[in-house]
């Protein structure tokens, strides 16, 4: 708690210095999780408390055209040893040039359109110690050439480093039955091992109502492409692995239409192995689905959003939990001055019936502070299923922002 | 201005300069002509760039603040483009919307969210929601175009002190959250001094207030502050404006996607 003590200082003595005043912000968190059962493993734990502080620096010059970002984060876990980690979100500097457009150094990009799967967005590892959503992603080293004209947009990706993906540590919780160790060497089934440079190229576009991506990753997938055994209990089983990393080509496919009120949306990717066991074979992933959004349904302010998307994977069931399933939330928008959201949704797979639930609420209290509230359950879960692991994590957390 | 409303436009100041004017002018006719003057007025500002202060309260008097910045491109012969960057609340810093405005079809507006980096194309069909939890909806705050009403003069009153035009206009997009709105207008400068709102029942909703007007190059006229009241909820929103600055060289390159990302 004294790391974050410090943060907390430094972030505030940061924000009071008035030569920077303006180009300083960020905020600092305090997050409690609880379980309600106890844990598959006994050195996990029920309760767990964590902070966390992500303080950004921008600058810009020349009227804009040129611009130096820093995101910085830092958290600190109770227990979980691989949750207390930090990151260089972004340390960036980004150069406009008429039509033309660079970034280069660490930085995050997004793709897709998609809210319960991002399938197509490949550029950014996964900070999976975060949160079981996914969302988080680790900065990532690139030089991004864009440029936006009358036939669309084209953004062009030299990415030198791979970030590996951040999992959730022995006493981490939730967490794969398994661990995987981060800590020992992964592995890596082809010879220029993290060294290798990424390539990645996207056009994008919208004609009325009409939005699409088109785009292709060559490089290491940040998804694992299988796990290696490195510890075993004295009955042979594995008690610890290390992630596989191969290289893959990608090309997936986003789109999105509005009819009226509906907004409807698909995602698709081909992954093509390059390296390692499964060279040469492929996977075929989508997710398609709308989003309908009631405007005013109590007669005042507030909205009412239903998303519904379908996920399909042709990869075996083992590997992702959106191998055949149905995801289906409500969005209920509030509008109003504390900003209050909250979603909640089920992820339901059509074969084995196992339902992942999960509620996420927020709402701002005062001008600079953020509550949020989450619950996860996961029910009728099937062993040898992923989130088998999870039997007995349901959980709720809460997060405490200031934001500065 | 699409060619039926400059054909209707033409007519309408044929018409007023028919020097046996057996024809007498309609209410709807005269109400058309003060809009059209009223556009004329506002035309040729080019872009502009201002800082917003806007502050909501509630029933009980608690206000909550947001200060935004506001760039805008005037499009003629459509909607302007506009793009607004919000600096505080803190955890909403760096959220910026894109707006291509247009007067009878669905506004495109993308939002961009700083913290996932993500660029999302809303579905604008509905403009009658409210502006970041303030009482303005997206249709009050969207660039004023001739073709958004039809316009009916209903008579002319002093208020406050001011001349004015009363006229009445009726949304020509059919998804928007009014039946009419009643507008005083300003007889010397063809500019708003108070819009009365009436929702799709036809209650009374909101008032709109102008006060503290300025004039830019000479030209345009902009309210250094506006009072949104809601008469059903009890709650009101009160924007003021500073730091306008005119013809500041923007262009088509400032408002898209990548600029969007850069807006901060």
């Amino acid at each position: 708690m004294k790391h974050v003590l410090t943060v907390i200082m430094l972030a505030t003595t940061l924000q009071q210095t008035p030569a920077f005043a303006a180009d300083w912000s960020g905020y600092v968190s305090a997050q409690y999780r609880g379980f309600f059962e106890d844990p598959a493993d006994p050195r996990q734990h029920n309760n767990y408390l964590s902070a966390a502080a992500e303080p950004e620096f921008y600058h810009r010059w020349q009227g804009g055209d040129q611009s130096f970002n820093t995101i910085l984060f830092y958290r600190v876990d109770q227990y979980d040893e691989n949750r207390t980690h930090g990151d260089i979100r972004e340390l960036s500097w980004t150069g406009v040039f008429d039509t033309f457009e660079m970034t280069a150094g660490i930085s995050k990009v997004f793709w897709g359109v998609a809210e319960t799967q991002h399938l197509v967005d490949i550029i950014n590892q996964t900070d999976q110690v975060e949160n079981v959503d996914g969302e988080d992603k680790l900065g990532q080293p690139m030089i991004k050439l864009s440029t936006a004209q009358d036939w669309g947009n084209l953004d062009l990706f030299v990415l030198p480093w791979f970030r590996e993906r951040t999992f959730p540590g022995v006493e981490g919780r939730p967490r794969p039955e398994v661990v995987v160790d981060t800590d020992a060497d992964a592995i890596y089934d082809f010879s220029a091992g993290q060294d290798h440079i990424d390539l990645a190229l996207r056009y994008s576009h919208y004609i009325g109502e009409w939005e699409f991506g088109l785009s292709y990753f060559s490089g290491i997938d940040r998804l694992p492409s299988n796990f290696s055994p490195i510890a075993f209990d004295p009955g042979g089983q594995p008690t610890a692995v290390v992630p596989i990393y191969s290289l893959i080509n990608q090309a997936g496919i986003d789109g999105q239409v509005f009819f009226g009120d509906w907004t409807w949306k698909l995602e698709a990717i081909n992954k093509e192995y390059r390296s390692g066991d499964r060279k040469g074979s492929h996977t075929f992933q989508s997710v398609f689905g709308f989003e309908y959004t009631w405007v005013g349904f109590t007669g005042g302010a507030s909205d009412l959003g239903f998303v519904v998307e379908y996920h399909y994977s042709d990869a075996n069931a083992r590997e992702t939990i959106f191998d055949n399933d149905l995801a289906t939330a409500l969005r209920f928008v509030l509008n109003d001055a504390q900003s209050t959201e909250v979603l909640l949704g089920f992820l339901t797979d059509a074969e084995t019936h196992t339902a992942a639930g999960f509620i996420e609420a927020s709402r701002r209290i005062g001008q600079s502070w953020v509550l949020e509230a989450e619950l996860r359950t996961y029910n009728g879960t099937e062993q040898d299923r992923p989130l088998y692991s999870f039997r007995f994590d349901n959980f709720a957390q809460i997060d405490l922002a200031y934001h500065f | 201005m699409n060619r039926r409303m400059i054909q209707s436009t033409v007519a309408a100041v044929v018409v007023g300069l028919l020097p046996f004017a057996l024809v007498a002018e309609t209410a709807e006719e005269k109400g058309l002509a003060i809009a059209v003057e009223a556009d004329k007025r506002d035309e040729g500002f080019g872009d502009s760039t201002a800082n917003m202060t806007m502050v909501l309260k509630n029933k009980q008097g608690d206000t909550s603040t947001r200060y935004i910045r506001i760039k805008t491109l005037e499009v003629i012969g459509d909607g302007d483009k506009s793009m607004s960057i919000f600096d505080e609340p803190a955890d909403v810093k760096g959220t910026a919307f894109l707006t291509f405005s247009h007067a009878i079809k669905p506004d495109e507006q993308w939002l961009y969210l700083p913290a996932l980096k993500r660029v999302k194309r809303i579905n604008s069909k509905n403009k009658s929601g409210p502006f970041m939890g303030s009482e303005f909806a997206y249709e009050d705050i969207a660039s004023q175009e001739i073709e958004k009403y039809t316009y009916k003069y209903l008579r002319d009153e002093t208020l406050n002190g001011i001349d004015c035009f009363v006229i009445e206009r009726y949304p020509a997009y059919e998804h928007s959250g009014y039946t009419r709105q009643v507008v005083w207008i300003n007889k010397a400068e063809y500019r708003p001094e108070k819009v009365v709102f009436y929702d799709r029942k036809n209650s009374l909703l909101k008032t709109l207030t102008y006060d503290g007007y300025q004039q830019y190059l000479d030209k345009f006229w902009r309210a250094d502050q506006m009072h949104m009241e809601n008469h059903q909820t009890g709650k009101s929103t009160t924007l003021t404006w500073s730091n306008y600055q005119f013809r500041t060289g923007l262009e088509d390159s400032d408002f898209n996607k990548n600029s969007l990302k850069r807006a901060k």
